[in-house]
């Protein structure tokens, strides 16, 4: 084409512009509690590390994560995992072929979220 | 890598505000996106005011109205006003749709209207499609034989027929790929779900021989598995069609053959 990147062409907006839609806020959700969860994973082997090197280090990094901002990250990781397990079972079906008609797509997102928020509290209350 | 903010040149500034119409009750406010490519200045956000009681029922008769009797030079495709061209596939209210299919009555408040998602734009709300065509015609949308020609047509039962049913619908608007989120980070190599949607419709017309180079055409990390099943395609289709399952189906495909 002849015109082509003729002059100083902007890129039209996109995210700035586009409405967040459930599917597309779900989604961003599971990378999201996705990335929690890996520094999540830090977090437990800092405390078991903490464990194995002494018990005055122990007592330190157990009282922080006991503290109640540490009871609120840890909150936050039960209902990452809860969503991101439940999620990651609508993705399988997904990947099957099922659950594409954008009603079911946008109810089983609801089922996930609603899903993992009683997940969470069934873990406090069990744990 | 994803960049979430636009470039300085992109950046929208405030634009100009055309007046009123006279009399009429409460006019509809239009807030739409114009970049004109021989002023050099940045895009700007011009603000348009409509009696929506004179106006036809779409939003694609609003913007005639508005170059037709307020400002002459604003700049969009349009041609069959009827959802069947495709041309006047823009961002209104937030989504991605045609401007004639799409009804003033479906928006509340003032109308938005900018070109198509993450695209160069040439002018207003004309958006740079080239890129988007040359991924379509890269998955080969046509019939690709080995057999020698029948002498009439290539037959198909009426149920193989039945499986091109929401695929050949597609009049490659463009509304399901610009509204993509992996196709706005990775457009220079995901092909994005019109693209693919039309590389499923060859992999399973009965008459296509094939679909294994298809496959290997497709087969890499980011022409096809790009997609995340964000689901924006589909929720987004004005002709109602779902790209979503269609590049399930062919990640299917993939693993089926393999097994």
């Amino acid at each position: 084409m002849a015109d082509l990147n003729r002059g100083n062409r902007p890129l039209s907006p996109h995210l700035q512009i586009y409405r967040p839609q459930l599917t597309s806020v779900l989604s961003i959700f599971h990378r999201m509690t996705g990335v929690g969860l890996t520094l999540g994973v830090v977090l437990l082997v800092w405390w078991l590390i903490a464990a194995a090197t002494s018990p005055g280090y122990f007592a330190v990094v157990d009282g922080l994560l006991t503290s109640w901002l540490g009871y609120l990250v840890l909150l936050g990781l039960t209902w990452a995992l809860a969503y991101h397990m439940l999620n990651g079972i609508r993705h399988l079906v997904w990947d099957l072929g099922y659950g594409f008609e954008m009603q079911t797509a946008e109810r089983s997102g609801i089922a996930v979220v609603i899903g993992s928020g009683v997940l969470s509290v069934l873990l406090w209350l069990v744990a | 890598m994803a960049e979430f903010a636009l470039p300085k040149n992109s950046r929208i500034t405030k634009g100009k505000t055309w007046p009123k119409p006279d009399g009429g009750a409460d006019p509809r406010a239009f807030r739409i996106y114009r970049w004109d490519p021989d002023s050099g200045a940045n895009p700007r956000l011009d603000s348009y005011y409509l009696d929506l009681d004179k106006c036809g029922p779409m939003v694609l008769d609003a913007i005639i109205m508005i170059k037709n009797e307020i400002d002459p030079t604003l700049t969009f495709r349009r041609s069959c006003r009827e959802g069947i061209c495709g041309s006047c596939a823009m961002n209104i209210d937030g989504i991605n749709t045609l401007a004639c299919t799409y009804g003033l009555d479906e928006i509340r408040g003032e109308v938005k209207i900018y070109p198509l998602p993450h695209l160069e734009v040439v002018k207003d709300l004309i958006p740079d499609l080239t890129h988007f065509y040359a991924q379509h015609a890269s998955v080969k949308p046509w019939l690709e034989t080995e057999t020698p020609a029948p002498e009439r047509e290539w037959r198909q039962s009426i149920e193989d027929r039945e499986k091109l049913d929401g695929l050949y619908e597609c009049v490659m608007c463009a509304c399901c790929s610009t509204a993509c989120p992996s196709y706005w980070w990775n457009s220079e190599r995901y092909l994005g779900p019109a693209a693919l949607l039309h590389a499923y419709r060859w992999l399973i017309d009965s008459r296509d021989e094939a679909a294994g180079e298809r496959l290997d055409d497709l087969e890499d990390p980011f022409r096809l598995y790009r997609c995340h099943t964000i689901m924006s395609c589909t929720k987004t289709c004005p002709k109602g069609l779902n790209p979503a399952k269609a590049i399930a189906e062919i990640k299917k495909m993939m693993i089926e053959r393999q097994v």
